[in-house]
């Protein structure tokens, strides 16, 4: 869907992002991360042309960047920024319709999608429509902005610190937000951000930048178990790493057929991190594990969490 | 129900009907005039109607106003563009050292160039007035959180659209701000510039200090006043229309 | 392309002013409009030298203004700036030896519009090199100083306006004393009337609204109807109270100017004093009692000195309109630079006009800078 070919930002003497080459396939959630100051806002800006490049190309479905007009482009990504920038003197109607507005969709059609996107982002469209940015808590606001990223149904979304303004609580709820969208619409997702264990949570494919450089991509998992670099190792986890990797696998790569069993139940799609957790506050060394309607499909030893 | 007890409480309108009636009215103030200044011959203006008067001040003002606003107003977009951002310095040297310059000596300069008459007033209303309306557009463009203009940018707005459906809606109260004060300046400038022949409601002032007619000097100066209050509390009003958003 | 596009314009303007506009109006009397003089016609042997700044500057505008570069703008820009007026008096000393005593000439457009360029792209020069408050001073001085040497040698003597100001030194003088005196004296009831409203607004918010709606009410009022309200009253009270009347109390002169320049002080400095103590943050006053420091002793040594900058600021604002308004008040009798400005205006006569204008004007520009000085001395950077 998208893909950077030795993208370079060069500002005066300064080195911003220095050839970087990477491929983001559709239905991905890329979550670009590193450091203050890695270069990792820059290469998403330089995606929806927001910031010119110095060098190398980047092209969008296909066709460079630069081949079509900016405005066009980005009304064909969705844009979500940390400090939301919702436009105060407009409804919160009015603002989720933006784009749709701008690409001349008729009234009827707008009013429909502020209300599907409304309801999608778990928020009351009757009482929220017609509200104005103020009147809501920032968390509210940044799901309206993205509501308003989604509003013309673009084929990517671009989202540079989105959370980071949030405190922890409504951090969370608006990552398994993202995490559901994501499930349920495949869409593309180009994530920024420094927190590691977000990027844990949400990535499937994770690309670490340090001082302007693409260290490593690849999947949570190969970031943990293969790191690249003592770069890579220390920043992915440190010495965390075993308990980040329990955070990134799931119940059903390790269970093994059979049916001991002790104490609750653990879901198939529960991370090994959660399984652990249940079996230390049990006091048990194996669980059933149940699917979607709770019938056992198999069990989960401690020792197969343990020697993977 | 509700709008209309609040209208009768509304100073705007109280103050334009003040005006009004005491416009229409003056002249039949005429024996209070005499009575309280019973040395004078003439207790009451009579040259032109205070009507006349009243409309030909409000075209003045209006129309140095207008002019004023078109070019201010541009010259701070242009000025806060990436393409004006060159001459942004100069401009706020040039508004900064207008400021210091009393309008009145604007008047009194422009009069023996052009000659005298309401040109050289309009000319000069005109001209001062740019000041407070450029600072008011580049101080209004200023309040637009950056936050929401770089959201625009990235929603895929042209920066046109940007201009003119974020930046320029946000920064109104403070532009309307800057014609406000222009306006304003403009009533009490446009009162002296009868002094050069332009006809305003400072003309009974200006004959009546010459004169040493008192009464002369107060009619006009009441009606000056009232219509002065009554121009600001409406850009008031506007203005808190401009806002009605922050209020929701 | 013109690298430098703000020099590119002000040297097209000069050029224009220079080839457009009258640079001296001749006329064999006050009474006749002057026949124009362009500015080619005064250029004779060395003086074509002048070009020379301003070819300079031509080329200037067309460089990356580095710091060279600038520098050299910033030379020829306060040459023009100098040589311009010591051209206009040579000329005009040397129509002077041809023509009878009553024949004036006057500085014509293409003069100022030459000047007023110079002076911005000198402006425009420093502000490139970075100069800050000190080095933009200096250069003023320097330029200042330069001018004055030539007015002082009397160089400048034949123009009109310096004919003007030569007979009429005395009431010139006694006008500027005049101006300053309105302005100043304004100045005491307006710090204890404006001052006290100001804490007050601030302390009593419920206040705030009343006060400066009153005081919003009076600025709106046009200076010269305000002026004339004042007669009436005043000239009764002058009547009734002969010892007022002794004191110097009149309608019409310098008492009415006095009461309504502090009137209109009033607003900027009572809002800017509220403003000025609101910007304090409350954490900080409340360290300070916490501290066990007496109110009094916040106020004076914690809450004033931090909003002063926003306080000067506000003085700033009244003082440069006092001394606007102030030139209105000649028309009430109240004397000063207005009084000669006004006396020009009815004897159709720009030079007499300009006598009493510039100086109105240079006088609001070194208040302004006074108190934009002052505020920024005592600024404070957040601890």
């Amino acid at each position: 869907m998208i893909e950077l070919d030795r993208v370079s930002k060069r500002i005066g003497e300064a080195v911003i992002v220095d050839e970087v080459s990477l491929g983001i396939a559709e239905g991905e959630l890329c979550v670009l991360i590193g450091s203050s100051g890695a270069g990792k806002s820059t290469v998403l800006k330089m995606i929806n042309r927001l910031i010119p490049l110095s060098a190398g190309s980047i092209r969008f479905a296909g066709t460079d960047v630069t081949h079509i007009p900016p405005e066009d482009l980005r009304r064909r990504m969705g844009y979500v920024i940390q400090s939301i920038g919702l436009f105060p003197h407009w409804t919160i109607a009015r603002n989720i319709g933006t784009v749709p507005e701008l690409l001349g969709w008729p009234a009827a059609r707008i009013g429909a999608r502020v209300d599907e996107l409304l309801s999608l982002l778990k928020l009351d469209p009757a009482s929220f429509r017609g509200k104005y940015p103020h009147q809501l808590s920032i968390g509210q606001q940044q799901r309206v902005g993205v509501a308003r990223a989604l509003a013309a149904d673009p084929d990517v979304l671009l989202m540079d610190e989105p959370f980071g303004a949030l405190d922890p609580l409504v951090r969370e709820e608006l990552q398994d937000e993202i995490l559901r969208l994501h499930r349920d619409s495949h869409k593309t997702i180009l994530f920024v951000t420094h927190d590691m264990d977000e990027a844990l949570k949400l990535a499937t494919r994770i690309a670490l930048m340090d001082r302007g450089r693409l260290v490593q991509a690849g999947t949570p998992a190969e970031l943990l178990a293969a790191p690249a670099t003592p770069f890579v190792r220390d920043f992915v986890g440190g010495r965390d790493r075993g308990i980040k990797l329990l955070l990134v696998e799931r119940v059903t790569q390790h269970m093994r057929a059979g049916t001991d069993r002790e104490g609750e139940p653990i879901a198939a799609d529960a991370t090994l991190h959660q399984a652990l957790s249940q079996m230390v506050s049990q006091g048990v060394d194996r669980l059933a594990v149940v699917d979607g309607e709770g019938r056992v499909i198999g069990t989960l030893h401690l020792a197969d969490i343990v020697r993977r | 129900m509700k709008n209309r007890s609040r209208a009768w409480r509304d100073p705007l309108l109280w103050s334009i009907a003040v005006f009004v009636l005491a416009v229409a009215l003056m002249p039949a103030a005429k024996p209070l005039f005499a009575a309280l200044f019973p040395s004078l011959e003439r207790p009451l203006y009579e040259q032109d109607s205070f009507a006349a008067l009243a409309l030909s001040h409000l075209l003045l003002v209006g129309a140095s106003s207008a002019a004023a606003g078109i070019i201010g107003i541009a010259a701070g977009i242009f000025v806060t563009r990436p393409a004006g951002a060159e001459f942004r310095d100069i401009v706020e040297t040039l508004i900064a050292i207008g400021q210091c310059i009393p309008p009145v000596a604007v008047l009194a300069i422009a009069v023996p160039l052009i000659g005298f008459g309401g040109e050289p007033a309009f000319i000069a209303l005109a001209l001062y007035g740019l000041l407070p309306i450029v600072h008011g557009t580049i101080a209004g463009l200023g309040t637009v959180p950056a936050a929401v203009a770089e959201a625009a940018r990235g929603t895929g707005l042209s920066p046109g659209g940007i201009l003119w459906r974020v930046e320029l809606p946000l920064a109104l109260p403070v532009i309307v701000g800057g014609l406000r004060t222009a306006t304003i300046i403009n009533v009490g400038t446009a009162a002296i510039a009868s002094t050069v022949g332009a006809p305003t409601l400072g003309s009974p002032i200006i004959i009546g200090l010459n004169g040493n007619n008192v009464a002369y000097v107060i009619q006009g100066a009441i009606l000056a006043g009232l219509m002065a209050i009554a121009l600001d509390l409406a850009f008031g009003r506007v203005i808190a229309l401009t806002q009605r958003w922050k209020t929701a | 392309m013109p690298r430098n596009r703000v020099l590119f314009i002000l040297v097209l303007v000069g050029l224009a002013a220079a080839l457009g506009l009258a640079f001296l109006t001749a006329a064999p009397n006050r009474l006749v409009s002057g026949r124009p003089i362009a500015m080619v016609e005064t250029l004779q042997a060395a003086r074509w030298l002048i070009a020379v700044p301003g070819l300079v500057l031509a080329v200037a505008a067309f460089r990356t203004p580095r710091p060279a570069v600038c520098t050299v703008a910033a030379l020829a820009a306060a040459a023009l700036l100098v040589a311009l007026p010591w051209l206009a008096g040579a000329q005009a000393a040397f129509l002077a030896e041809q023509a009878s005593p009553a024949a004036r000439t006057s500085l014509g457009g293409a003069f100022w519009t030459i000047e007023i360029c110079a002076a911005l792209a000198l402006r425009d020069a420093l502000d490139r090199l970075g100069l800050r408050a000190p080095g933009k001073l200096s250069a003023l001085v320097v330029v200042l100083g330069a001018l004055s040497w030539l007015a002082l040698s009397g160089r400048l003597d034949a123009l009109a306006i310096t004919r003007e100001f030569l007979t009429r030194e005395d009431a010139f003088g006694a006008a500027a004393r005049r101006h300053v005196l309105l302005v100043g004296a304004a100045l005491l009831p307006t710090l204890l009337l404006g001052f006290p409203l100001g804490i007050l607004a601030h302390r009593q918010p419920r206040l705030a609204p009343g006060i400066f709606t009153t005081l919003n009410l009076i600025q709106t009022i046009p200076a010269i109807a305000l002026f004339g309200l004042l007669i009436a009253p005043l000239s009764g009270l002058a009547a009734l109270f002969p010892a007022l009347a002794r004191l110097g109390v009149a309608g019409i002169g310098v008492t009415p100017a006095l009461i309504a320049l502090t009137f209109y002080s009033l607003l900027p400095l009572a809002r800017n004093t509220a403003e000025g103590l609101a910007s304090v943050p409350a954490a900080i006053t409340e360290a300070a009692s916490g501290l066990g420091m007496r109110p009094r002793q916040i106020f004076w040594r914690v809450e004033f000195p931090l909003a002063l900058p926003v306080f000067l600021a506000g003085l700033r604002i009244a003082t440069v309109q006092a001394v606007g308004l102030a030139a209105v008040a000649a028309l009430i009798g109240a004397g000063g630079f207005g009084a000669i400005m006004f006396q020009g205006l009815f004897a159709d006569a720009l030079d007499l006009v300009l006598l009493g204008a510039l100086p109105v004007i240079a006088l609001g520009i070194v208040a302004d800078a006074f108190f934009r000085l002052a505020a920024a001395r005592f600024a404070k950077s957040p601890a």
